[in-house]
């Protein structure tokens, strides 16, 4: 289908919208109604269709203004992408794996030709035709990871594997839940993930990676995480905390359905082929506690989550001060009705609410 | 009394450890202020016939006890920046099988095995101990800039002011703690600053 491209923003007057399309293919993080954490990957072979599982690297209404969201934050601040040195065969392998698997999945948008080391990348959304030589550095404007992560929505992590665990070596990280890749880079698995509450705890650390260090080439696996922000704010960062943390004081009873958004990673895996590296993409989507209440089954569903989920966990994803409103809102579009299993919202099925 | 034991933390947080004489074909010693006990404390002839102490006095008065050990080199600095230059000299003129012992403050320490670790010392041949000191080398998040010696949280950072908490959470890269904006959500309320470890 024929994607109609958004033209909003994402700071400042937060002009963000989702179409009820989008609503619809929302990933809902929550299979139950209940959360806590666990090594909860599958494989990434696709999904029902129109789906955020439907293609390797999905792309929506949102890519245009979000690759113009990233350049804007790239301006400011460089250090959002950074590569160490020995990543930059990692970065031509993702070049590769994001220029193959667009054009192969979205013809209608990308073309790659290929004639041994010269290829020519087409990127029609973003009017971008490029002629350059396949791991030759000095033919495109920027390296390979830089160059096609500009063009990929989502954050992006490069992960090297030695020692038997996974190196934060590279990554080009503008629209993230709050940790600093200028900080993070050339930590291990267990240290990048130290601040996170419970879940060391709960082993789930020590099983997700053993799982990721056996990742294949050809074998992706992906997960769900979520948290909470207060408007559609994309860089979410510590680095700019001072500037948008007081926005989280904005919400009243009155706005929180519009301000509040559900934030969900959809984060996959793919082994690259060169390097042996591993890029785990983190691809972040927004929806409106308003729009999430369209789906009945999904109204039910969060109040639920909310409303049981571990004081730790609502600290560390930044919301406990804002939950007693949250729930308030949340409550009333909760009749205590038994919600069906899995994530998708299922409105053909699910009872309208009774109240 | 110079040692200290650090509270459990998270994973990213280092870890000290004792320093023991170790076998190799020379021996380079980095410490600051009271790590000078933890060198006194395992020092032996045999080692310091082939020892290089970089010593950072740091306002404390151990040079003479250090010089009575015999190193075969020794150098006593105002600051590590001061130091830093014949530190990675001497990292880079390094042979096989130099043991490295790091002691002092965190600071020094991690600063230090960034250094050696820069300079392709195996990590198993570096040692290190906590002395004296349990302030922090900190940077901020926000203007990534560094300010040395944090005693307590929250802090003002040196360099842009805002008002940060002090995490545990560690960059061995920057050999530094991250500070973060604790006023972002309430400006101006800002708990009376208090020792990291109180």
């Amino acid at each position: 289908m024929t994607i109609q491209f958004n033209d909003e923003t994402f700071r400042d007057d937060y002009s963000f919208y989702n179409s009820e399309r989008a609503i619809k293919r929302f990933p809902f993080p929550f299979h139950e109604d209940s959360y806590m954490y666990s090594v909860n990957m599958e494989q990434h072979r696709g999904g029902p269709v129109d789906s955020v599982y439907e293609k390797r690297f999905d792309v929506d209404e949102h890519y245009v203004s979000e690759m113009k969201d990233r350049a804007m934050v790239l301006a400011d601040d460089p250090l959002r992408c950074q590569s160490l040195p020995h990543m930059t065969l990692a970065g031509w392998d993702l070049l590769e794996l994001i220029m193959v698997s667009k054009s192969e999945d979205y013809p209608d948008l990308f073309e790659l030709h290929r004639d041994g080391n010269n290829w020519r990348w087409i990127n029609k959304p973003l009017g971008i035709d490029d002629s350059f030589t396949f791991l030759d550095e000095t033919t495109l404007p920027y390296g390979p990871m830089e160059y096609i992560t500009r063009q990929a929505q989502g954050d992006f992590c490069v992960l090297d594997q030695r020692d038997d665990n996974l190196w934060m070596d590279a990554g080009m990280v503008t629209t993230q839940a709050d940790w600093s890749l200028d900080f993070d880079i050339g930590m291990n698995f267990f240290e990048w993930h130290a601040p996170v509450p419970l879940a060391h705890e709960k082993g789930i650390f020590v099983r997700a990676l053993k799982f990721l260090l056996n990742i294949q080439q050809g074998a992706p696996a992906r997960r769900l995480n979520w948290t909470m922000t207060v408007n559609p704010l994309l860089d979410t960062s510590p680095e700019n905390y001072h500037k948008w943390g007081i926005q989280k004081t904005t919400l009243t009873p009155e706005n929180i359905g519009a301000k509040q958004h559900l934030r969900v990673e959809l984060q996959t895996f793919f082994r690259l082929p060169r390097s042996n590296a591993l890029v785990f993409p983190i691809r972040c989507y927004l929806c409106s506690f308003q729009d999430l209440m369209t789906a009945p089954k999904w109204g039910r569903r969060l109040h639920r989550v909310i409303r049981d989920l571990p004081e730790e966990l609502a600290t560390y994803k930044g919301f406990i001060d804002n939950r007693p409103m949250m729930l308030d809102y949340l409550s009333k579009f909760d009749d205590g009705l038994p919600t069906s299993p899995g994530i998708w919202p299922d409105l053909e099925t699910e009872p309208a609410l009774q109240k | 009394m110079s040692q200290f034991t650090f509270p459990p933390s998270i994973r990213s947080r280092p870890v000290y450890g004792t320093l023991t004489p170790r076998a190799g074909s020379a021996h380079l010693f980095i410490a600051d202020a009271e790590g000078a006990e933890a060198i006194i404390a395992m020092a032996t002839p045999e080692i310091m016939a082939k020892g290089h102490i970089i010593y950072i006095a740091k306002g404390t008065d151990y040079e003479v006890q250090l010089r009575a050990l015999n190193p075969a080199s020794f150098y006593a600095g105002p600051s590590y920046g001061a130091a830093e230059q014949r530190i990675h000299k001497t990292l880079a003129d390094a042979k096989m099988g130099l043991q490295v012992y790091l002691t002092g403050t965190e600071g020094l320490i991690g600063q230090a095995q960034n250094a050696a670790m820069q300079a392709g010392v195996p990590h198993t041949a570096i040692q290190t101990e906590h002395r004296g000191s349990t302030a922090r080398r900190m940077q901020c998040v926000h203007c990534k800039g560094i300010t040395e010696d944090v005693e307590t949280d929250p802090f003002v950072c040196s360099h842009c002011g805002l008002n940060l908490f002090v995490r545990d959470h560690y960059s061995r890269r920057l050999a530094a703690y991250q500070g973060v904006c604790i006023d972002a959500e309430d400006p101006g309320t800002v708990p009376a600053p208090k020792g990291i470890y109180e």
